[in-house]
């Protein structure tokens, strides 16, 4: 297709300027093509694998000759005791991960904005930062070691000041999600903030100037404009977030979870892995993926037009 | 600076309360690594016995004596090393390349347009776990390298704040005089681009090495022998799964491994790269996002 564009560009050329373009744009095809070869193979090829999910997949069968089946994987997903309950550990995990991550930020990043001492603000941002750039791996290693309820150091301190028994967080159904969900806050809030005192920065100071002549204290400023002012930001990063409802964190719960707490713990992710790498039922474990896949596709693109209708948000 | 309302007594109040509350925030930040450096610098005996709380008891060298001592955690260290050095430099060099002509206007560039939502489509819909686990091994890439640097290697969304720095950062005036004087695309890439661009390419770049420094989990699936481990996968596998299955180590070893200190060691160890360097990054992150969220 391309070709064909360049040879009716280059018949309707005339002058200097425009042939020296035409002449210069198979280099930046060129410049591309690393790109498009490693996106192609590692990103649309596996698409074309995607068909494994209405087949009965045998490797020694290959593509072309495996059964098909139809939606049969589809129909097991949702009579699957187990796959059930892996959506809705999904969906509860995600969901309060999205609130929490929005309105916790966004409350950080208010109070950090009514510190006036320029190193004390800085200092905590630079430590509340911290716990972003470290892996779920190390952080996963932090966190079992402090939360084991043989000597742990949370444990410890919970026992000292309230006198009660040691908790198993990692380890009990009752305690898991809420784990889950305050340790991913614990670890993002820092950096979701970045983009919330971007936006404080950027409100109009007459507009508090004006407020203050009003007679209007610090409270009701941030009620009538600081909040108003933020509302397009926090559109954004809201509908944003919508894509990943169905992300429910893999990496940290595949660090932190066991099988104890499979029932309230276990995601779609953290499944699709067990079933299809681990006990190799392929077919199986890739229509569960697609599921996600079309869910979570409807969902960003959702998100990314609200975000472009409400405030006026694009990506590129 | 000082306003009215500041001087209110709730106000005052107020102030007490955030100081401490974003003291208390940013403690439970860095305490938990300062519990584990303790730790790590403990006796094995009083660690065991959880008398170590934040400073360090029975001071001891031991654990990092253990932990530099044992061939695989060294040999992990320097695949990860190496995966971040190439990883960074053939990511960086594909997406800077692509980001050149993305960066042209749709006019001076036909199919611009369509390059550019072939990259954005990945970042919408995946192929999955499993699919992409099966190119990656019909490849023939498992146990290489190049099983943690391909897939991987361009990011759409840093490709994204790449084209949109070079759209908003070059001057278009130095172009078009590169353009009358006959340089082609490569020399002005090469000549214009890229010098104009290195705080965006550093910034990229950063934030290339802390991905791969700290992804784990291709090398669990990509890699069966231990000997290819990246440090974050070694990790994974003696500290948070606690198998050793695969370690083909003595006994003496294994009891070192499992001990509370040298866990507490290794993981400072792999921490520490990122404590060293997120300072800087974080300078540059928080450019990166406003960059992301500012456009057009």
């Amino acid at each position: 297709m391309q070709p064909t564009v360049d040879l009716k560009q280059q018949t309707a050329a005339v002058g200097t300027r425009k042939q020296w373009k035409l002449k210069g744009t198979w280099q930046l095809h060129t410049m591309l093509l690393p790109a498009l070869v490693i996106v192609f193979v590692f990103q649309y090829i596996p698409m074309l694998g995607l068909v494994m999910a209405f087949q009965d997949y045998e490797p020694w069968l290959g593509f072309l000759h495996s059964p098909w089946v139809g939606l049969e994987h589809f129909k097991t997903m949702f009579e699957y005791e187990d796959a059930r309950q892996v959506i809705w550990n999904t969906l509860v995990i995600s969901t309060l991960k999205i609130i929490f991550n929005l309105a916790i930020p966004l409350a950080f990043a208010l109070l950090l904005n009514e510190i006036y001492v320029m190193k004390f603000k800085r200092t905590v941002q630079t430590i509340v930062y911290l716990p972003h750039f470290l892996s779920w791996v190390i952080l996963g290693g932090i966190l079992i070691d402090m939360l084991s309820p043989e000597g742990g150091m949370v444990n410890r301190v919970l026992t000292a000041l309230f006198g009660i028994e040691p908790i198993f967080f990692l380890g009990d159904n009752d305690w898991f999600r809420t784990v889950v969900v305050v340790t991913d806050v614990w670890k993002e809030c820092g950096f979701n903030t970045i983009v919330f005192l971007a936006a404080l920065t950027s409100i109009n100071p007459s507009l508090y100037e004006a407020a203050i002549v009003d007679g209007a204290n610090r409270w009701q400023q941030t009620i009538y404009i600081t909040l108003p002012s933020m509302l397009p930001i926090i559109i954004v990063v809201g509908t944003l977030s919508l894509g990943n409802i169905l992300n429910a964190g893999f990496d940290q719960i595949l660090n932190l979870y066991n099988p104890l707490v499979y029932k309230t713990g276990d995601i779609i992710d953290t499944y699709v892995y067990r079933v299809g790498l681990l006990n190799g039922d392929f077919s199986y474990a890739t229509a569960v993926g697609l599921f996600k896949s079309i869910i979570s596709f409807i969902l960003v693109v959702t998100g990314y037009r609200l975000a472009y209708k409400y405030a006026n948000y694009k990506i590129f | 600076m000082h306003h009215h309302y500041q001087k209110s007594l709730s106000y005052k109040i107020f102030t007490i309360f955030n100081y401490t509350f974003l003291t208390v925030a940013a403690l439970l930040c860095i305490l938990p690594l300062i519990h584990i450096l303790a730790v790590s610098f403990s006796g094995s005996a009083a660690a065991t016995a959880n008398l170590v709380g934040l400073w360090p008891v029975d001071f001891t060298l031991d654990a990092y004596e253990k932990t530099i001592g044992n061939e695989n955690f060294l040999r992990s260290l320097w695949n990860s090393f190496l995966r971040v050095v190439l990883g960074t430099a053939i990511s960086m060099a594909v997406m800077l390349c692509a980001a050149y002509p993305l960066s042209k206007s749709d006019k001076a560039f036909r199919g611009r347009k369509i390059y550019m939502w072939f990259f954005v489509f990945t970042m919408l819909f995946h192929g999955g776990l499993v699919p992409t686990y099966m190119v990656v091994t019909k490849l023939g890439l498992t146990d290489t390298i190049w099983a943690l640097i391909l897939p991987s290697a361009v990011s759409s969304f840093n490709l994204i704040l790449l084209i949109n720095f070079f759209r908003t950062s070059v001057p278009k005036s130095l172009e078009e005089a590169a353009l009358m004087d006959g340089a082609n695309h490569f020399t002005i890439f090469w000549k214009i681009y890229l010098p104009i661009s290195v705080p965006a390419i550093a910034t990229i770049s950063l934030f290339t090495m802390v991905f791969h420094w700290n992804s784990w989990f291709d090398g669990i699936i990509y890699m069966s022998d231990v000997k290819h481990y990246p440090l974050s996968t070694f990790l994974q596998t003696i500290i948070v799964q606690q198998d050793f299955t695969k370690m083909s180590v003595d006994a003496e070893t294994l009891q070192n491994l499992s001990e509370r200190t040298v866990k507490a060691a290794q993981i400072f160890i792999a921490a520490l790269p990122m404590l060293a360097v997120y300072p800087f990054v974080q300078k540059f992150f928080v450019k990166g996002i406003v960059l992301g969220a500012e456009k057009e």
